[in-house]
């Protein structure tokens, strides 16, 4: 039998989307496969490495653990949507600066969630950065230049709202 | 001036890709073509004879589009996975089948391969499909392997698939000779690379062609592309094999070729539409390589200074289920265990044997860090039972910097003799001990003990074997708009070859950084290469980058000395432009020396119009391409070693206990560490990062726990401890030695694995050091101190003899 398709109808990084999807699709594949959005990465599907990490209204959810058709009419930011039109957002700049990312897979995820963080506590201290990358594995980079990143990209946004 | 790039913190190529979204995946690819999917029916059991497979059920579901077993599988698909790395000392060699036929020997073992329109409906057909099992007596763990109770394999009784004896000197005389000796055991557990991307295998056939297309997340993408040839019975030019970004490998994608490398291509080939497979997190815990599990016993003579006279090691290596990698990693354990100490004489025995658990093949460091845990266990026990100071008996043992190059008398994992190219332990050895400062440490540590706090210090070192042979190789094209293509064979991970190599480009060939682009891991541009593992990248094709950039610098010089009608020594090249020296008007681009390379030079761009102005009228009596030369500017290089070059470091920590919870915190973490020359010091230390970050996880967090029935309990990442942030101490304290090496052209060691090699060794003495009773096992974890700190009080375990 051919499973029942649901429309899902939501914005994207800025743009209407609709889509008939099985009501077990979950947002990550969703992301992916349906819309073609595959900077969204998949690490452990259980919710605890948080690669998959986007905003959902502006805040960070793991997107495997969360059913597409159940965010009709919400707004959804992946890593694709970070970046300003005219170059880089302040935390992927960091990124770069600060060597944070080895093979990039959890990097998406690290991103999407600092981006949360920042617009929350936008001066951050040491133990703050380390509390608000708490929830993401990474694999590569032990974590060292990802926490100086964090303080970074408080700083360069900082001077950029100057 | 010119602008040198090696050595400098360079910011990486790669990362605008990758913190856009951009990065390109292996399960990235394939959406467009809608790629089926296929789900594995995995063996729950760990040892089983396979009776009726019922795929009937499964049929029925919608979407479903082929379901294979191992009698689907022909000629050489199904025939046993090849036994990579065969050696005279593994005598009963077994792989696995790429679909299980008759028995299966671990729980994660595939036996169905199911194909449908998607993942979701491929895993709800595979789990209809019934397997009739005759459940055999799973073997969990050394000693059970060891009692041979139970054999994996039936026909290998004693579960010993390799025995090997390697011995330097009179192990017998010198330790009869000893004023001490000491007996001890030591145990390593399970751990495993873990990358955050799994394996994934997307395939296309293109039928017109008859050719096969392959991207899979591999540290070793020419190889892939040789197994697959011979398993499909392809011609090896039908086959190409691409490592898109690879999303972490540590190791365990060297393992080649894994049976969904054979399965994917072959389904995508049998169905004539691509088809795709992405391992998820449960699949690579059961059925990707895990390692380090291992006992070792130890015996040890040595005299009043702590120099040791004799020392003779037996291990037991748990090698899983198979042995596709061969004996590789103890023999590494069995050979880098000596570090940078000479004893008078060394005997060492291992048995590599069989269980009915997931198959165990490198993981960073590849048999080192037990190596490294045996032998700084032994420092620390000869400086206990002798009153001295840790250090002083390392240093004691040490290979003085005029002894290089040492031979240390054994045969390494390369084959090759273990001669140590250079290095300087005792510099190192004071650089470490200042570093951490271990002549304060006994003011604080007991400072901290009038307050009720537990602290201690430990320090462990380590040499590492890295770049072995047998080669690798670079292309390098310089096209006509003087941009400069380089492509290497082997694969990255993450480790940032677009930026590294090109740095070597820039300054070997005079170019501007921005120009080169670099390719790797894709045999249609390079089909030759071994593959990134042993901490060889940047030694093996760095100097083959170097070597071919060296060539097409001196076939542009040539060219160009034609062209401006000067002697070729009277050029430089600088920043793409060749010029006489001390006369930058008479210069050229090479871009343009590019297409004057080539007498075919239709003016298809503005290069090759601009080029026609130096273009000198040919000799009508000779042949436009010379004898020995070829048309365009490109060289294709190898680089091939006589043998490995040696990295080194040495690590100390300072770590707290709790008192009342055992906690292990990790107050300071400080590295000192050799790999000679430092291309990319960003990189270099970005590497170190991580691996202590994997030595720290494996030293207090990380273990593979299997049942008695060879469940793994934790396979998932809410059981199986990867560090957060939080678990990884705030500061890794890091300094730089550089004794270049001599076998290579830029001098450079390996820095990829150096991170993780001493830090269970370095933990477990840093608790010794606190508690005041010995750490013989690693890991451990706050409910493993608690109970030796019981039998502690309880008077069941001995002290250590307190330090001078």
């Amino acid at each position: 039998m051919t499973e029942e398709r649901h429309d899902v109808q939501l914005t994207v990084n800025g743009h209407h989307r609709s889509v008939l999807v099985p009501a077990r699709r979950t947002l990550s594949d969703f992301l992916r496969h349906d819309l073609g959005l595959t900077g969204t990465h998949v690490g452990c599907e259980h919710g605890v490495c948080g690669a998959c990490t986007v905003l959902l209204d502006g805040e960070p959810v793991r997107s495997c653990l969360i059913f597409a058709v159940t965010i009709t009419g919400h707004e959804v930011t992946t890593v694709e949507g970070l970046a300003p039109a005219d170059g880089l957002s302040p935390v992927q700049q960091a990124f770069r600066e600060c060597h944070a990312l080895q093979c990039g897979f959890c990097t998406p995820g690290f991103l999407t969630t600092i981006t949360a963080g920042l617009a929350d506590n936008p001066a951050p201290t040491r133990a703050d950065a380390v509390e608000m990358i708490a929830g993401n594995l990474c694999r590569c980079t032990g974590y060292q230049n990802i926490v100086d990143a964090v303080l970074r990209a408080a700083e360069i946004s900082e001077q950029t709202s100057w | 001036m010119v602008t040198r790039y090696i050595g400098k913190p360079v910011r990486r190529v790669e990362d605008l890709r990758l913190i856009t979204g951009q990065g390109n995946y292996t399960d990235d690819i394939g959406f467009d073509a809608a790629a089926l999917e296929v789900a594995f029916v995995r063996s729950p059991h760990a040892h089983a004879e396979i009776g009726e497979i019922d795929v009937v059920d499964a049929l029925d579901i919608e979407g479903v589009v082929a379901i294979f077993t191992h009698e689907d599988l022909v000629g050489p698909a199904a025939e046993p996975l090849p036994v990579l790395i065969p050696h005279p000392s593994l005598h009963a060699p077994r792989t696995a089948y790429a679909l299980a036929k008759d028995t299966v020997n671990h729980v994660g073992e595939a036996i169905v391969m199911v194909v449908a329109e998607n993942r979701y409906l491929a895993e709800d057909a595979a789990a209809r499909i019934k397997v009739d099992y005759r459940v055999l007596p799973a073997v969990v763990g050394i000693p059970a392997s060891r009692a041979a109770k139970t054999a994996v394999h039936k026909d290998i009784p004693d579960n010993i698939a390799a025995h090997l004896v390697q011995q330097v000197g009179d192990v017998l005389a010198g330790m009869a000779a000893a004023p001490h000796q000491l007996e001890f055991d030591l145990t390593i557990e399970r751990s495993c690379s873990m990358p955050l991307e799994g394996k994934a295998v997307y395939a296309k056939w293109d039928p017109d062609d008859s050719s096969l297309r392959v991207y899979s997340s591999t540290q070793a993408a020419t190889s892939v592309r040789a197994a697959i040839a011979a398993k499909l019975n392809l011609p090896l030019p039908k086959v190409e094999v691409i490592a898109p970004d690879v999303g972490g490998g540590f190791g365990v994608k060297i393992m080649h070729p894994w049976p969904e490398e054979i399965l994917v291509p072959m389904a995508a080939m049998r169905l004539g539409h691509p088809v795709k497979w992405t391992e998820d997190r449960r699949e690579h815990f059961i059925s990707s390589a895990h390692e380090r599990g291992q006992e070792q016993h130890i015996r040890v003579g040595f005299d009043d200074a702590g120099r040791i006279l004799a020392l003779d090691v037996t291990f037991w290596h748990d090698n899983g289920a198979y042995t596709p990698y061969g004996i590789i990693c103890p023999i590494v354990t069995s050979t880098q265990l000596l570090g940078p100490y000479k004893p008078g004489a060394y005997r060492v025995e291992f048995f590599s044997i069989y269980t009915t658990t997931v198959i165990v093949t490198p993981y960073r460091g590849a048999g080192r860090p037990q190596g490294v845990f045996a032998m700084e266990r032994t420092m620390d026990r000869i400086a206990e039972t002798l009153g001295l100071d840790r250090t002083e008996v390392r240093a004691a043992n040490f290979i003085q910097p005029d002894e290089f190059p040492f031979d240390q008398g054994l045969i390494f994992q390369d084959g090759r003799p273990l001669i140590y190219d250079s290095g300087n332990y005792p510099a190192q050895l004071e650089m470490i001990k200042e570093m951490i400062d271990w002549a304060g440490f006994k003011d604080l540590q007991a400072d901290a003990a009038k307050a009720g706090r537990l602290m201690g210090i430990g320090i462990g070192c380590y040499v590492e074997g890295t770049g072995p042979g047998p080669y690798e190789g670079a292309h390098i094209q310089v096209l006509n708009d003087g941009s400069v293509e380089v492509a290497i064979g082997l694969t990255s991970q993450g480790q940032g070859h677009q930026t590294v190599f090109a740095q070597i480009v820039a300054d070997e060939l005079g170019v501007p950084f921005e120009s080169i682009r670099v390719t790797s891991g894709d045999t249609r541009r390079f089909g030759y290469a071994v593959g990134t593992f042993a901490s060889r990248a940047a030694v093996m094709s760095g100097s083959a980058v170097a070597l071919a950039a060296r060539s097409v610098k001196a076939k542009a010089l040539k060219v160009a000395a034609d062209a401006l009608e000067c002697s070729e020594n009277d050029l430089e090249l600088i920043d793409g432009m060749i010029a006489v020296r001390g006369n930058p008007t008479a210069s050229i681009a090479l871009g343009q020396v590019a297409v004057l390379s080539n007498p075919l030079r239709y003016a298809f761009d503005e290069a090759a119009k601009a080029a026609t102005q130096f273009a000198r009228p040919a000799d009508p009596n000779v042949p436009p391409v010379a004898a020995g030369e070829a048309p365009g500017l490109e060289s294709r290089d190898y680089y091939s070693p006589p043998r490995s070059t040696f990295a080194s470091g040495m690590h100390a920590a300072i770590v707290e206990i709790d008192p009342e919870t055992s906690e292990i915190t990790i107050d300071r973490y400080c590295v000192v560490h050799d790999c000679g020359t430092l291309i990319n010091p960003m990189i270099v230390t970005g590497q170190v990062h991580g691996g202590v970050a994997q030595g720290i996880a494996g030293a207090l967090y990380e273990t593979l726990a299997y049942d008695e029935h060879g469940q793994l309990l934790n396979a998932s990442f809410m059981d199986f401890l990867m560090p957060y942030v939080t678990e990884i101490p705030g500061r890794l304290e890091l300094g730089h030695q550089e004794t270049p090496s001599p076998l290579n052209p830029l001098g450079i060691k390996g820095a990829g694995e150096a991170g993780v090699i001493p830090v269970s060794a370095v933990i477990a003495a840093a608790v010794e050091d606190a508690m005041g009773f010995r750490i013989d096992a690693m890991p451990i974890n706050p409910s493993a101190l608690f109970d030796l700190r019981r039998d502690f009080a309880n008077g069941k375990i001995d002290a250590i003899r307190s330090r001078p």
